[in-house]
This record gives C-alpha cells, structure tokens and sequence, in this order.
C-alpha cells in the first residue's frame, strides 16, 4: 500500500488504534470517573484528602512504576488477570481490553480531577434549590447539576483523550508491540526510531503532531464558545 | 390555638451555637420571624425545608409529619411540600425564565395546584421575561421569579428567606406591591424571615421573635408590637401597627384622610383609597396633658392611658387606648413625672403625620 514511499511506513493502523484505545477510555473513564468526582466533591470527611492524593497518583509516578504494577496485577497469575482469563478465556496483557484497564488507570486524574473541581465550582445551592422544588437526588444530578459541570466534562473530555492518545511507557509495559493489538501511534514511532526508520518516525509524529492540534483546537474552540454563551 | 396548621418542635446543634424552638404555624397569613443576624431565623426555615440534617425534633404540617427523629421519621427536601425562595433566589442559571417556573410545577407530584402559570406570570408582573436567562434579569426580577417557581411547586407551606435582603431600596420598593399582592390572594401560609422590621409590618400578621436560637414571643403582630414587656428587645421599633380605611388624597387639602373606628387620621402622603395597615412608632407619638394648644402637628387625638414599663434607665414605654386600640408612645421617665401621667388618665396624643406609614 505504500510502497512507493522512500521508507517503510507502517500506515494509518496506529493512530486508528490509538484513537480507538482514546475513545473507549474516555467514555469509559467519564462513565466511571463522574460519579467518583461527584462523591469526592461534596465529600466531608477527613479521608478526603488522602483519597485525592491517591486519585492523583498517577500524575507524578513514572509510567513504568504503573506498567510495572499493571503487568504483575493483569497477568495471568495476577488477581484481575485470573479473573479476565476465567471470564473470557484471553489474557489481558498484551491485549487492546488490558490497554484500556490500564489507561483508565492512567488518565484518570486527567478525567476526574476537572469534573470533581466543577462540581465543588457549582456547589449546592442549586441542588438545594432542585430539592426544595421536588426533584430526586438523580433528577437534581442530571438536570442541574451536570448541565451546570459541563465545562468541567468537557475538559475532561479533552484531556483524558488527548493524555491517553499521547501514553507511551504503560503501553509498552502492559502491551507490548502487536500490529492492530496494542501497537499505538507512540509505539510505531519508537519502533522506526529503534530500527533507525527515521523517514517514517517523521511521517507518523508529524501525523499526530497535527491530528493532536485539530483536536485541541476544535475542543478549545467550543469551549470558548460555550463560555461566552 | 386549636386551629394550628402546623407545629415546629425542633433542635439544631452547631459548635457555637444551638436552636431550639417549638411554635404553632397559624394556618392563615403570614408569619414574620424576626430577630438579629445569627439568631437562628435562617437555620430554622432551613430546619422546616429538610436542608439541615443535624435538626432534631418534630415538624407537623398540613396533617403530615415531616420530621419525627424519635420515631426515626426524616423527609427529604423533596418530599416536603414547600416552597422555598432563598435569599440569593438561585434561579436555575442554564434554563430560562420559563423553564425555571416550570421545574418545579413538573414535579409536584399528586398535589393539587395552588397557581397555573398564567396566575403567575399575572400576579407576579413577569411576562415579558418567561424567555430570558436568569442573568439578564434585575435582582428584583429574579426574586419575583423565584417566587413564581416556589408557588409552582404546589407547596402547603411558603418558607421566604429574606427574599429582598439582597436588593437595593429601589428594587424593595418595587417588588413590595407583588408581595402585598400575595399576601392579599395567597391562601398557603407562608413564614417570612426578615431582620427589616419595615417589612415585617408590612407584610405580616402574625410574628415570632427569635434570640440567640429561642423562641422570644410568638403571637398576633399588632398584638405583639404593643407589649410593654418587649418594649426593651424591640427597642426603636416598639410601636402600634393599626389596620385603618384611607379616603384617599385631598388635592385642595394637600393630605390624604384615614378612618379607624370613627376617629381620623391625617396624612401628608398621597395614599390610595382602600384598607391599609399603619404603623406608629412609640418614638413617634407623645403626650399632651389638658388641652392641646395649636400645633404643626396635624394628628392630635384622646386617648386614654393604659399603663407603662421603665425601658433602659431613662425612657418609658406608656400603653394608650386610642378608639379601642392599642397605640404605645415613648416618653422620657422625667416626663411622665413632670407630668404626674395616672393610670386611666385622659389626655391627648400627637402623632407625628410623617410617622404613619403602610
């Protein structure tokens, strides 16, 4: 398919791959992370803090650290990774479902941390106001205090996609380099840098170089439009 | 009180602070609940809607109980058939005026209506604003939708937070006749937190006084404003809120005449006619021994007094009969010995024209 090219250009398969692995962790993340940002938010109580620190930890520790612990934890042997391999009968190493496990890991303060901060912006007073006009906890949730978050949801959006399209060191740790598996757009970079394939490095970074840009922007842009709404 | 709509029994303990009261909610007007910043006026409607989950004790409402902690009996906010307007009115900020007035009429659930929309939107003056967002409105505005919305809501009980505490005189003044209105039509009993006796007075008839978290007095209003006894808590508010007939304005006169059994008032206001409350503050009001010689002031009536009660070391607070009704003057303790003042006595009151009020 592109054997024209002065170079060995492995194709579109990784950024596909790596948009898809994008995707299904955010929506994931936002499924899972919204009602732990919600909690964390109107939380009183002194375990808050230390749970937030814990919500944090993956910002600070080095990717290898949660590669490590990921690998040993989904693996065969390991506790989620016996259970998946009972389940369905795969492993979840080296596989496009262990990437996401270990992505939601990974972005998660990405996601969290934005929605809990607009949560604690919009506060209570019109969950009291939604309470005192009959609206169930549920009720309030979605058609007050969600809409009024939506900000917070959509930075997530943006940063939970943007921070797993750019994961390099967990991958190559729970997932190693399997073409339409695991193999991502950083992967396939690091894979022609390693084998000294500097034409298609330059190829395929330019790539998500622009692909990241038009993302960025076409979510900033909407943000600033709601802002001014 | 038998006919009682409601009982408030209930407790609240903060690290600084405690409430604890127990009141009758009369079953018609509106009862002020009146008292100094941090007495407790907030916490108590906030202890009434659900909002405080610390409160124990008992609520009784309408026939429902509400709150009942010793039987292990808590309803949500949501459940509580009220309508709450709070202070800072917290219209919903994303849904239009419309769609605010709406929420909470979508989830009264099997309660009757007290409003349709229409009556709303007439009674409250907010037509031209049902497609606006809540941003573009004046603080007034907003307070009056907030209002709306809570009437929506099918509530049994009205709790108001200081609604116009957050607004600048003009926009009091001119959201006061809507409440005046409601008042007049609304037939929900509604508790009206303020710490403006102004408004109290005004929109009130019934009145309970709080102090640091207790219940200082309840009762009727005019009866309440004429006790000797609170003269002291009241302070410069101690005075008469007399229900009168205005004839309305005189042009060639330049005042507008007021009837209360029989006798006439006189005020240089240009009044509407119709029923109005007035309100005669005891500092407003002196007495004249034998008869009265010729004055600016333009109200100087009999009246009969009743008794008195010394407030702080030097003043006195003197209880007149004024055609049946109670009116209260403030006078100096050297006065009332100068002027050797008997109880039963005869004698005449000047009030002062700019004194009466609505």
């Amino acid at each position: 398919m592109y054997e024209d090219l002065p170079f060995r250009f492995s194709g579109f398969g990784p950024l596909l791959l790596s948009i898809q692995l994008g995707a299904v962790t955010t929506v994931l993340l936002l499924i899972v992370g919204t009602p732990l940002a919600f909690w964390l938010a109107r939380l009183r109580s002194r375990w808050k803090i230390p749970l937030e620190a814990i919500v944090a930890l993956p910002l600070v520790l080095p990717p290898t650290v949660l590669g490590f612990y990921l690998l040993v934890l989904l693996g065969p042997g390991g506790g989620i990774g016996k259970w998946w391999f009972e389940l369905t009968g795969s492993t979840l190493t080296f596989s496009f479902s262990g990437l996401v496990v270990a992505s939601m890991l990974y972005s998660l303060p990405f996601v969290v941390q934005p929605i809990q901060n607009a949560f604690e912006a919009v506060g209570r007073r019109y969950d009291e106001a939604a309470a005192v006009l009959g609206a169930s906890r549920i009720d309030t949730f979605f058609t007050v205090t969600a809409p009024l978050a939506v900000r917070g949801f959509l930075t997530a959006l943006i940063m939970g996609f943007a921070h797993t399209l750019g994961e390099f060191g967990v991958v190559l740790m729970v997932g190693g380099n399997i073409p339409g598996e695991t193999r991502v757009i950083s992967i396939a970079i690091y894979d022609h840098v390693e084998s000294l394939n500097y034409g298609a490095a330059h190829v395929t970074s330019a790539i998500l170089l622009v692909f990241s840009f038009i993302v960025m922007l076409t979510m900033y842009a909407i943000n600033r439009r709601w802002r001014h709404d | 009180m038998t006919d009682h709509f409601g009982r408030v029994d209930i407790r609240l303990q903060r690290d600084d602070f405690e409430l604890a009261v127990d009141f009758a909610i009369p079953a018609k007007g509106v009862t002020g609940i009146f008292g100094s910043s941090g007495c407790g006026k907030t916490s108590l409607l906030r202890c009434i809607a659900g909002l405080e989950h610390g409160a124990t004790g008992r609520i009784q409402v309408n026939g429902d109980s509400w709150l009942d902690s010793v039987n292990g009996k808590r309803l949500s906010p949501a459940e509580r058939a009220i309508g709450y307007v709070f202070q800072d009115g917290r219209l919903f900020p994303h849904k239009s005026v419309r769609n605010n007035l709406l929420y909470g009429e979508a989830r009264r659930g099997s309660r009757a209506a007290i409003a349709s929309l229409d009556d709303v939107v007439d009674l409250l003056g907010i037509g031209n604003l049902l497609e606006r967002k809540p941003a573009a409105l004046s603080g007034g505005e907003q307070q009056r939708v907030a209002i709306g919305r809570a009437l929506l809501s099918a509530p049994r009980l009205m709790l108001m937070d200081e609604p116009l505490a957050n607004l600048d005189r003009a926009r009091k003044r001119e959201i006061l006749p809507y409440l005046d209105r409601l008042h007049a039509e609304l037939r929900v009993p509604m508790l009206y937190v303020s710490h403006s006796f102004g408004e109290v007075a005004r929109l009130c008839d019934h009145l309970l006084l709080l102090e640091k978290g207790r219940v200082q007095a309840a009762g009727e209003l005019e009866t309440l404003l004429a006790d000797l006894d609170l003269g002291e808590t009241l302070g410069d508010m101690a005075g008469a809120v007399l229900p009168v007939t205005s004839l309305g304005w005189r042009e060639d006169e330049g005042l507008s005449r007021l009837h209360i059994d029989g006798m006439e008032l006189r005020v240089p206001e240009r009044l509407e006619a119709g029923e109005l409350r007035l309100r005669i503050l005891a500092s407003d009001v002196s007495i004249v021994v034998g008869e009265p010689a010729a004055s600016s002031i333009l109200n100087v009536m009999p009246a009969t007094i009743i008794d008195w009660r010394n407030v702080g070391d030097a003043m006195v607070l003197v209880r007149l009969s004024l055609a049946g009704r109670h009116l209260l003057a403030r006078i100096s303790r050297a006065s009332l010995v100068q002027l050797k003042l008997l109880q039963g006595q005869a004698v005449h009151v000047q009030i002062k024209g700019a004194a009466i009020r609505r």
